[in-house]
């Protein structure tokens, strides 16, 4: 027998104002909308909705909300609603319970507790509409040695490095996981604003070779896709060690979302589940891992930074230390709050901790051991605002990959439904029906609109604290304080509390 | 002139273009007042059909048929290239109902007259109103050759 559960969202339907044009009907894939010829009204199966508002958005007479149920259990503080509700989904089930986007959990978010400074009569502030603003930034080692050549002049023997014109990046998202459309957006938008977007796991599609020069390309524990083409064709490449919604296991892309263009693009059987292991097989140790940096840079004749991604757990800032040491350029960190296509629905909510504390953790141990400049460091993982820009830059990050925020940009609602592959939007999905939702042309503006703004923000936020550059930002934790937290917190974070001066 | 284009790739059949156009028509500020509980006249089509689906209205030919075939003259082509049909001249034959290669000519409502799209300028939108609401923009207005 399997138990009842009533919707945690219902649908409502303004009668008043439904003109039973039937569109919500032809846009849900969850085929929640139904039209009754006899009556010739809309009715809606609640049980069926994912919530991801896409009919509420189309409505061109605004009849639909979704609300929060109210049904409920006996109140207890102890065992909630959800917490009953997915105990019986796997008495019914006996399965792992699956989830999609980032941990929804009243976990304390640290960006939220951090305040930003602002000069006043002492320090003036700048004003960016009338003074220059730098908020272009590279990524690479910054350690040179000093050579000189036969005739006395210096060598340049900087390391290759990432130009950005704004300090943030789209994050690792795999085309498989996410609709060649939602790629078309992103690279086409990396492309206009001068920054990365990232292929993720999935491998690159050869229609995308074109954005190579904004193409940060993965290198993944399932090695999808990796071969030399998809090398030479990137800016740089990232050895993806872990993620922040799943850290400690692999990924795995359901057999009905490796249509015949993934399964090219990632260089495996159509229709055949893509798994990709937890560890890398070959890496075991900061030597092992050392191995396949150089092999990349060998293979790509040191022309690329390498980053390595990993997932912000317990001992992120000695496995740091290890990977600067490993000769990574870039340090990519993801907080527990970053999203995924999937994950197991107890790792996304409880393994890992935020990106604020793992980067404070991070940033100071390298500089303790002296090797900060040996790596550049690009934080994940729920980075929502421009305001949460400054604060990472200013904690000590030199960039910030977006992913959610991006998604969202491109109609994304977090309906952590993603697993599904019915993605009412276009993105999550490989239906070609569902794809076509998501116009790249208008997709890539949003995505141009999203980042341009939060440039301008950034800009008006660093003016107001009398600092003119990104640069001059980075590493300088003066510059925030702390709100409603504790002493550990504060230590942790390397930050004073609010009221506390210079 | 600046035409009324489809591009089949990315409309999703919502038929939103049909809805948005017959209120539109309608001249009223609010669609559930102009819509609710009444038959929908647009001007406008969703065609759909083995995974293909695409909104067809006037192309506004240079050379319409519908022009050369109405026999009471209502039918002209405007000095701004817009095929328009005058209502009062019209005697409901139907003529270019029948020549119309695209279908983009229909019945009127009242059944003694022919209606199609004009540009929306014989109603306040100012602009194509099928083009303003398409939601992935797959209707356009623009100039091509």
């Amino acid at each position: 027998m399997n138990m009842y559960l009533y919707p945690e969202y219902e649908v409502v339907r303004d009668e008043s104002r439904c003109i039973s044009c039937r569109v919500c009907e032809r846009q849900c894939a969850n085929l929640v909308h139904s039209f009754d010829a006899e009556t010739g009204k809309m009715s809606a199966d609640s049980a069926k909705c994912v919530n991801c508002h896409r009919c509420v958005c189309l409505c061109p007479s605004h009849a639909l909300k979704i609300v929060k149920s109210d049904d409920t259990y006996k109140v207890n503080a102890n065992w909630d609603n959800q917490t009953i509700n997915e105990v019986y989904k796997q008495a019914n089930s006996g399965g792992v319970l699956l989830s999609s986007m980032g941990n929804p959990k009243p976990y304390p978010v640290y960006w939220d507790k951090m305040l930003v400074n602002a000069s006043q009569v002492t320090n003036p502030p700048i004003d960016p509409l009338r003074e220059p603003m730098e908020t272009q930034i590279y990524l690479g080692k910054r350690s040179v040695t000093i050579e000189r050549d036969e005739r006395g002049k210096l060598k340049d023997t900087l390391a290759p490095q990432l130009k950005l014109r704004v300090p943030v990046m789209f994050s690792a998202m795999s085309y498989g996981s996410i609709s060649y459309n939602a790629h078309e957006a992103l690279a086409r938008a990396a492309e206009e604003l001068g920054t990365f977007y990232n292929t993720g796991e999935g491998g690159l599609h050869k229609d995308f070779y074109r954005y190579g020069k904004n193409t940060i390309v993965q290198v993944a524990s399932g090695r999808f896709g990796v071969f030399k083409d998809y090398l030479e064709n990137a800016a740089a490449i990232e050895i993806k060690m872990g993620q922040g919604a799943k850290p400690g296991i692999g990924g795995h892309l359901p057999g009905a979302k490796i249509t015949a263009d993934v399964s090219e693009t990632r260089m495996i059987p159509q229709g055949v589940d893509a798994i990709s292991p937890a560890p890398h097989h070959d890496i075991y140790s900061i030597e092992d891992l050392r191995q396949l940096v150089y092999s990349l840079k060998e293979a790509t004749e040191y022309k690329k930074p390498v980053i390595v991604k990993i997932a912000a757990v317990h001992n992120a800032a000695a496995i740091a230390s290890g990977i600067a040491r490993s000769g990574a350029d870039i340090i990519a960190i993801d907080g527990y709050r970053g999203g995924t296509g999937a994950a197991p629905t107890r790792i996304r909510d409880h393994v890992g901790i935020p990106i604020e504390l793992a980067l404070a953790q991070v940033d100071q141990r390298l500089r303790d051991e002296g090797i900060r400049d040996e790596v550049s460091l690009v934080v994940g993982g729920s980075v929502r605002s421009s305001a949460d820009v400054v604060k990472a830059i200013a904690m000590g990050a030199d960039a910030c990959y977006i992913g959610t925020a991006a998604l969202l940009a491109l109609g994304c609602h977090l309906c952590r439904s993603c697993h599904e592959g019915k993605c009412n939007w276009g993105i999550a999905t490989q239906r070609p029906d569902l794809v076509k939702r998501l116009n790249p042309d208008l997709g890539y503006k949003r995505l141009v609109n999203l980042v341009t703004a939060w440039d301008h923000e950034i800009r008006e936020m660093m003016g107001g604290m009398g600092i003119n550059s990104v640069e001059a930002l980075r590493g300088n934790r003066l510059m925030l304080r702390g709100i409603g937290l504790t002493d550990a917190e504060l230590r942790i974070l390397g930050i004073r509390y609010a009221g506390e001066s210079m | 002139m600046k035409r009324v284009y489809v591009n089949e790739k990315w409309c999703l059949g919502c038929h939103l273009c049909e809805y948005e156009c017959a209120f539109a028509a309608t001249g009223l500020s609010d669609i559930v007042k102009a819509l609710k509980g009444k038959p929908v006249y647009p001007r406008i089509r969703v065609e759909e059909g083995d995974g293909v689906c695409f909104s067809v209205n006037c192309r506004h030919c240079r050379e319409p048929l519908c022009v050369q075939s109405c026999i009471s003259g209502a039918l002209s082509v405007g000095g701004d290239g817009v095929v328009r049909i005058d209502r009062e001249k019209c005697v409901g034959c139907l003529t270019c109902v029948l020549v119309c290669p695209y279908g983009a000519v229909m019945p009127a409502p009242d059944g003694h007259a022919a209606m199609k799209c004009q540009l929306c300028t014989d109603n306040a939108c100012g602009e194509p109103n099928c083009v303003k609401h398409c939601p992935n923009n797959a209707i356009v207005y623009e100039e091509r050759g």
